[in-house]
């Protein structure tokens, strides 16, 4: 019994008491009551008006109300508060309506039926939306992102190897311009892939040509991620590998592969998302084309952003329609391999522990 | 028995302990290292072929290449000489990467400090990913939406700020045309760098020293007060180098600065007026008809494009890692 007098009752100063939780919610109902009051009483109208006001009477409140419970300091932090929130929100809704109108736009009228099984030989774009399909731009774009992911991977874990494994006189040179070549606008990987081939090589439009030129644009994001993957790999096992007499060769592609082998499919994965929709450098290789072209290395090609450039470029009503269609499906391409890319990343986590 | 040579009876020669690498090896490090250097080669070869292609037309022009105003074929019958200079495009692809940085770099850092510190632990981790997921869209879907579901909010945007702001000179309007302007140009560029400034200042703001930030709050500091002593100082150069990171993709994006971009070869103070220039879109649209000699002008001036991206990312690289290794 005497002990229990001891006991001292936990307190949580840094909880928000009834009173606050009821201040703060009442200075929202504030906010948006007089918001909608002011749209109404003065000419500002519509939504664009109502948010205009809805921000600056948030700020305004919430200043006024840590100001008067606290002190300036208070009101400052508030005010900067509602703004970090303003600004993500900002970033929510962005995202937000681009996806909204992507489902919107292109889902509607969709047919299926035809997108996947013909191409636009025969089909004009103005044709009906049951007409003509993108299977020349699937096929196209299937072709070019297996051949570029076939040329950048190998480049591109090479460099990461070199980079974090051999750890060569140039790694920190190769690291700083592989960096910098992430940045390399992708129109001139086209220019640059136009001059090679098609000017002093004196071939023609063709897939190959568009995979080389989503080769160079793939390669900086393969070897960075890979480069982060192998660091993450303990130094312990290489180490292991070593003192067992195995060659660096050995170690590396007995051990330290195998043991980043799903960040480093993630890493191809990423590369893909990153170049499967790129369209400028296409616009300068590829050529384009509304039938199905099956080899990569003679004629005109077309693919997904091509297929897309096109249609918006022609701009009539279903034109549009089949541009906003042929977004759709890239989307949902994107969003498979990125919820790839997430599933191989985890696997890697989850065995690390 | 008595075959046993002398020799054998005595110790085996010692085995040799050398650090000389073994013969796999040895090609291991070879091809591992030509794989490596390939990417500072590809770079190399980039430069070469641009200017070994656009050589004639930066012979030609000079210095006017980079400071004319026209953009005009040859016409022999008139006896009008080609002429191609790119000084319009590039202050327009100056003036839609600044706008796109205004806008966009303030809501990107504002994001930033929201995920690391003001987000709740259930709205970060879906946030993150909103992020990401922004960063992995195609910049031709950024085009099209920008083209037909942004165009219509922005002009009318465009029209209030010359309504009530038109007395500045940069929101003047000569010609009531709100469509296709710099100022679109840049909404759209902004929610394209934002991911990127975002993932930077997040990356750098994680290091800020725990016990520091600890300290500011023990000492009685707001969460703002904390920002501006301790996160701030701590990492403005992660996020001076994103947004220049973000500035180098502003300045080299095509398509989607093509379609809500309206070409225009004159230099023009106010960005809400329909025209603006961009270098990348150029290429992009005078590429399809152009000529030989436009192509050499044409590969010049994605050597142009070339170095300022190239130097931006370096300068902003830079920044970064000096940075992250304090």
């Amino acid at each position: 019994m005497s002990q229990s007098t001891l006991l001292v009752k936990p307190e949580y100063p840094w909880k928000l008491t009834p009173k606050d939780l009821l201040t703060d919610l009442l200075g929202v109902l504030f906010t948006v009551i007089s918001s909608l009051a002011i749209v109404a009483i003065t000419p500002l109208k519509g939504k664009l008006g109502f948010a205009l006001v809805l921000i600056l009477m948030s700020l305004v409140t919430s200043m006024t109300i840590s100001g008067l419970k606290k002190d300036r300091k208070a009101a400052v932090n508030a005010s900067t508060t509602v703004l970090v929130y303003i600004a993500a929100s900002f970033v929510i809704i962005a995202l937000a309506s681009v996806l909204f109108e992507i489902v919107r736009l292109g889902a509607s009228q969709l047919s299926p039926s035809a997108m996947f099984t013909q191409d636009m030989s025969l089909t004009a774009s103005e044709a009906p939306l049951n007409e003509g399909g993108l299977l020349h731009a699937i096929i196209g774009t299937a072709y070019i992102v297996t051949f570029a992911t076939v040329f950048s991977t190998p480049i591109g874990i090479l460099t990461a190897l070199y980079i974090v494994e051999v750890k060569g006189r140039f790694a920190g040179l190769v690291r700083f311009f592989v960096q910098a070549m992430s940045g390399v606008p992708s129109i001139v990987a086209g220019l640059f892939i136009f001059a090679v081939w098609m000017i002093q090589l004196g071939n023609a439009y063709s897939g190959i040509a568009g995979a080389f030129a989503l080769t160079i644009l793939m390669i900086p994001t393969v070897a960075r991620t890979s480069e982060e993957v192998l660091k993450l790999i303990p130094s312990d096992l290489r180490e292991a590998g070593l003192a067992l007499g195995a060659t660096q060769w050995r170690t590396v592609a007995n051990v330290v592969i195998p043991a980043a082998k799903s960040g480093l499919i993630t890493a191809v994965i990423l590369g893909i998302a990153r170049v499967i929709g790129e369209t400028a450098p296409l616009l300068l290789t590829i050529g384009g084309a509304d039938a199905i072209n099956l080899n990569p290395t003679e004629g005109n090609m077309s693919a997904f952003p091509f297929y897309v450039w096109k249609n918006l470029l022609i701009g009539s009503e279903n034109a549009v329609s089949r541009a906003w269609q042929g977004v759709f499906v890239l989307m949902i391409i994107v969003f498979i391999l990125f919820t790839l890319a997430r599933y191989f990343g985890a696997a890697k986590g989850s065995r690390r522990k | 028995m008595s075959v046993i040579s002398p020799e054998a009876k005595t110790t085996p020669n010692p085995r040799v302990i050398t650090t000389e690498p073994r013969f796999t090896d040895k090609v291991f490090r070879r091809i591992v290292t030509s794989g490596g250097l390939f990417s500072l080669v590809l770079l190399g070869l980039i430069g070469f072929f641009l200017v070994f292609n656009g050589f004639t037309a930066i012979r030609e022009a000079g210095l006017a290449f980079l400071t004319g105003f026209d953009w005009v074929d040859a016409i022999p019958e008139e006896g009008q000489p080609a002429s191609y200079g790119i000084g319009a495009m590039l202050y327009g692809t100056l003036v839609t990467g600044i706008l796109a940085m205004i806008m966009g770099v303030p809501v990107a850092v504002g994001t930033a400090l929201f995920l690391s510190y003001y987000a709740p632990e259930w709205i970060k981790k879906p946030m993150v990913v909103v992020v990401d997921v922004m960063a992995a869209i195609p910049s031709i879907v950024f085009g099209l939406w920008g083209y037909y579901v942004l165009m219509p909010h922005a002009e009318y945007w465009a029209r209030l700020i010359h309504k009530y702001l038109g007395f500045i000179p940069i929101f003047d309007m000569p010609a009531p045309v709100f469509t296709r302007s710099p100022f679109i140009a840049g909404i759209v560029l902004a929610i394209m760098i934002i991911p990127i400034i975002t993932a930077v200042s997040r990356e750098v703001f994680a290091q800020t020293p725990l016990e520091r930030i600890q300290a500011a709050y023990a000492l009685g500091a707001t969460k703002w007060a904390m920002i501006k002593a301790v996160v701030f100082p701590y990492g403005r150069g992660g996020v001076i180098g994103g947004a220049m990171l973000g500035l180098g993709r502003a300045l080299g994006e095509t398509v989607a600065v093509y379609t809500v971009l309206n070409l225009v070869y004159d230099i023009r103070i106010e960005v809400l007026l329909s025209a603006g220039g961009s270098v990348a879109s150029m290429i992009v649209n005078k590429f399809g008809e152009a000529n030989q000699v436009e192509l050499q002008a044409l590969m010049a001036a994605g050597f142009v494009l070339f170095l300022v991206t190239l130097a931006v990312n370096f300068l902003a690289n830079f920044i970064i890692n000096k940075t992250a290794r304090e």
